[in-house]
C-alpha cells in the first residue's frame, strides 16, 4: 500500500474527476451544454494514478474523453466548466468545447480525432530532449485508438528516438459499440509493446493504487531519459460512449459487474482499513470538492458569451 | 554581397542562417541527412533527424515541437504524400492555435517539393496547394526565383503560425535531376521548359525577409492583368515577352502566396487593364483560379470587364508526356487565352461606351 499522502491525494483526484463531471451531466441534460459529452466515469484510476506522478510541465495529451486528465492534472475548474458551456471566460474563450481543451497551466491538450494524441505527444517530448529538460509526455487513449496506425508509428519513433513519453491506453472495452474482441487481433495492447522494444504493463485501471504503482517505474524511466513505456489500463465507462447512448449493445448485467468494481469506493475502503482516515475525513474532503463544483457551475453560468469578434480571431497568431 | 544562387542553393543557404541564428531551428523528414548533408555536416543529427517513412508521427512530432517552444523544419518530400499526414495537418497544426483560443502557437514550416511537367505520373506531380488554402489556419507560400525562395523562406521560418512552403522541382534543379533522371537528356533544361530565371538568379549573402502575403508585379502592362504562381509566373511571362512584339502590355503578378493572399495587388492591376487572366498549375475547379477572380468580382466587379482562367485540368495527372502536356497549362495553352482576351477587347472603348461583349 502506498503511503498516507499519495492515498488521500489519489482520493482527492478520483472525486474532483467523479463530481466535476456529475455537474457537467447535469449541466448537459439542462440544456447548458452544447453537442456531445463523453464522460470518463469508471477510468477515473487510470488518469488519476499516472497524473499523480506528473509535474504540471509535464506535457500530457489526451482524446475525446479528456475530462478526467485534466482534472486529474489539476486543471482550472472554473476555466474548464466556463469552456464546456462555451462561455468567453472558459479555457478556449468557447472555441475549444468539451473535446479540445487546452490548459497550459499544466500542459495540457486533448483533441477528438481518435489516435491523433500519440504523434503529438511525440513533440514536447522531442523538444524536452532537445532543451535538456527532464519532462515526461504522457499520452492518453483508448484501446480503439490502438488499432489507428498513429499509434505504431508513434511507439516505434518514440522508441527510435529514445524520447520520454508514456502511452497510457484506457482499455474500456469498447470502442462506441464494437467491442475489443472484434478490433485487436491480441488480447492486450501491452503485449504490443515488446514490438517496438519498449516496457509494456497491463494493470486493474479500476483501482487507483495499482495503477499508481504501475505507473511510477514507466514515469521514473522516462524521466531518466531511458524511453518510452506502454501502460494498459481495464476500465470501463460508466455512462457508455457519451451521455444517452442507448447501450443496447451491452451484454446484460455487464455493467453492473463493472459498477461494482468502482474505484472510489474501493479507495475508500483502502483508506479506512489503512488507518489514513475516517468515513468523517472522506465525507469532510466530498463536501469540500462538491463546494468547489458548485462553485465552478456558477461561475461558468453566470459568464458572458464570448463576442462574436472572437469568431474570426486566433486562425493565425 | 549578392551573387547568383540556384533555387535550392538558396532554401539552403536561408536555412542554413536561420539554423545559426536561433538554436531553436531543426530539420526532420524523410532522407534529410542525403538530401541536406551540408546542413547535417554542420549542424549534426541532433538538428537534422532523419525519420522513418511515418508522415503522421514525425508531422505530429513537428507540431507538438513547435508548441513546446521548438521552431521545426518538417519535410514531407513531395506534397502528393500530404494524404497520410492529412489529419495531423488539417485538423491539429492548422487548428490548434484558433482551438486553444490563440495560447498555443505553432511555428513551422512543412517543406514539400510540387508540380509536374517531367513525365512522374499522378502520385509525384500534383500542385494541390489550394487544399491547404481552403484549410484556415495554415499559411501557403510558393517562391518563383531564387531571390524570393531564400527571403521567404526565413520569413517563414520566423513566422509564429505553421507555413506550408511548397518549392516546384521544375525550379530546385536537384529534384529534377533525382525524378527525371538528368544523365538521360541531353538539356534537362530545354527537355522541360525549366524557366532559367526560376532556377538561378541574383541572391544577397545577407540574410532578408521577403513578407508573406506580398504579391510581386513580375511585368508591369496596361492591356491584361495575368495572376499565377511558381512555374506558371514563367510561363506567363515567356507570353507577355511573345505578346510585347505585337505591342500588347500584358502586367504579371507574381502571387508568392496564397495564404495570405494580396488581393489588392491584383484587383489594383485589375483597374487599370480590367482583363484578368488566371494561371494555375492547381486544378481549376474550386482552386486559385476562382478565387482570385470571385475575389475581384467581389469588390471591383464594374471594372472586370473580361476573365480567363487557364488551370490543370480536372483530372488525375496522367503520366505519359503526351497527356501530361495536355493536362498542364502550357505557353501555348496561356497564349492562346491571353489573345483571345486582347482581341475581345479590341475596338471597343473600355472606358465608357458600351461593354464588350462577354464572349463565354
Amino acid at each position: 500500500m502506498v503511503a498516507k499522502e499519495v492515498a488521500l491525494d489519489l482520493y482527492r483526484r478520483l472525486v474532483r474527476i467523479r463530481t466535476f463531471e456529475e455537474k457537467a451531466a447535469e449541466l448537459w441534460h439542462q440544456g447548458h451544454i452544447s453537442g456531445e459529452l463523453h464522460l470518463y466515469s469508471g477510468q477515473d484510476a487510470v488518469s488519476a494514478g499516472v497524473c499523480a506522478h506528473l509535474r504540471p510541465e509535464d506535457p500530457t495529451a489526451a482524446d475525446h474523453r479528456g475530462h478526467g486528465p485534466l482534472l486529474a492534472k489539476g486543471g482550472d475548474l472554473k476555466k474548464m466548466m466556463a469552456e464546456l458551456l462555451g462561455r468567453k471566460t472558459g479555457l478556449c474563450q468557447g472555441k475549444g468545447g468539451h473535446m479540445h481543451l487546452f490548459d497550459p497551466s499544466v500542459s495540457y491538450g486533448c483533441g477528438s480525432i481518435i489516435g491523433a494524441a500519440m504523434p503529438l505527444a511525440l513533440g514536447p517530448a522531442l523538444a524536452a530532449k532537445m532543451q535538456k529538460k527532464d519532462l515526461v509526455s504522457t499520452v492518453f487513449f483508448g484501446e480503439g485508438a490502438a488499432n489507428q496506425g498513429t499509434f505504431h508509428e508513434s511507439l516505434n519513433l518514440a522508441a527510435l528516438w529514445k524520447l520520454p513519453v508514456l502511452f497510457v491506453c484506457h482499455d474500456n472495452r469498447w470502442a462506441v459499440s464494437v467491442p475489443k474482441a472484434q478490433s485487436t487481433a491480441v488480447p492486450w495492447n501491452a503485449d504490443r509493446a515488446s514490438a517496438y522494444g519498449i516496457p509494456g504493463a497491463l494493470v486493474d485501471g479500476m483501482d487507483a493504487v495499482a495503477v499508481y504503482e504501475a505507473a511510477a517505474p514507466l514515469v521514473q524511466r522516462a524521466r531518466r531519459g531511458e524511453g518510452p513505456s506502454l501502460l494498459e489500463a481495464t476500465c470501463y465507462r460508466f455512462r457508455g460512449h457519451f451521455e444517452t447512448d442507448p447501450l443496447v449493445y451491452l451484454p446484460a448485467g455487464e455493467m453492473e459487474e463493472w459498477k461494482g468494481k468502482d474505484p472510489i469506493p474501493k479507495l475508500e475502503r483502502q483508506i479506512i482499513e489503512q488507518g489514513y482516515g475516517t468515513d468523517q475525513d472522506l465525507v469532510r474532503i466530498r463536501e469540500e470538492i462538491r463546494n468547489q463544483v458548485e462553485q465552478t457551475a456558477e461561475f461558468a453560468l453566470s459568464s458572458p458569451w464570448p463576442e462574436p469578434e472572437l469568431a474570426t480571431q486566433h486562425v493565425f497568431v | 554581397m549578392t551573387r547568383e544562387l540556384t533555387f535550392a542553393e538558396a532554401i539552403h543557404e536561408a536555412i542554413e542562417q536561420e539554423m545559426i541564428r536561433d538554436p531553436k531551428v531543426f530539420v526532420l523528414g524523410e532522407d534529410v541527412q542525403l538530401l541536406r548533408h551540408p546542413l547535417l555536416e554542420k549542424f549534426g543529427e541532433e538538428r537534422v533527424r532523419n525519420t522513418p517513412i511515418s508522415e503522421s508521427a514525425f508531422i505530429g512530432a513537428a507540431t507538438g515541437a513547435a508548441y513546446s517552444g521548438m521552431r521545426p523544419i518538417v519535410e514531407l518530400m513531395m506534397i502528393d504524400f500530404f494524404g497520410v499526414a492529412a489529419d495531423q495537418i488539417m485538423n491539429h497544426m492548422a487548428k490548434i492555435t484558433y482551438l486553444s483560443g490563440g495560447q498555443l502557437r505553432v511555428p513551422l514550416v512543412i517543406r514539400a517539393a510540387c508540380g509536374g511537367g517531367y513525365g512522374d505520373g499522378a502520385h509525384q506531380s500534383q500542385t494541390i496547394w489550394a487544399l491547404f488554402a481552403h484549410m484556415p489556419g495554415l499559411k501557403v507560400v510558393i517562391p518563383s526565383t531564387p531571390y524570393d525562395a531564400k527571403g521567404l523562406m526565413i520569413q517563414a521560418i520566423r513566422d509564429d503560425n505553421p507555413v506550408l512552403y511548397l518549392e516546384h522541382k521544375l525550379l530546385a534543379d536537384y529534384w529534377l535531376g533525382l525524378l527525371a533522371g538528368a544523365n538521360r537528356y541531353k538539356d534537362i533544361q530545354a527537355e522541360f521548359n525549366v524557366p532559367k530565371a526560376g532556377t538561378k538568379g541574383s541572391v544577397p549573402e545577407a540574410p532578408y525577409t521577403v513578407p508573406l502575403g506580398k504579391a510581386e508585379i513580375r511585368r508591369q502592362g496596361t492591356d491584361l492583368t495575368v495572376v499565377s504562381v511558381g512555374v506558371m509566373v514563367h510561363r506567363a511571362l515567356a507570353v507577355a515577352e511573345h505578346l510585347a512584339a505585337e505591342g500588347e502590355g500584358l502586367e504579371v503578378i507574381d502571387l508568392r502566396s496564397l495564404v495570405p493572399l494580396d488581393r489588392r495587388t491584383v484587383i489594383d492591376s485589375v483597374k487599370k487593364t480590367r482583363k484578368l487572366l488566371v494561371v494555375d498549375e492547381d486544378h481549376r475547379s474550386y482552386g486559385l483560379t476562382g478565387e482570385i477572380v470571385a475575389s475581384v468580382a467581389e469588390e471591383a466587379a464594374g471594372s472586370l470587364d473580361d476573365f480567363k482562367r487557364v488551370a490543370a485540368l480536372d483530372t488525375s495527372i496522367p503520366f505519359s508526356l503526351a497527356l501530361e502536356r495536355v493536362m498542364l497549362p502550357s505557353e501555348e495553352s496561356i497564349e492562346a487565352a491571353a489573345r483571345a482576351m486582347l482581341k475581345r477587347g479590341k475596338g471597343v472603348s473600355s472606358r465608357g461606351g458600351p461593354k464588350p461583349r462577354r464572349g463565354r
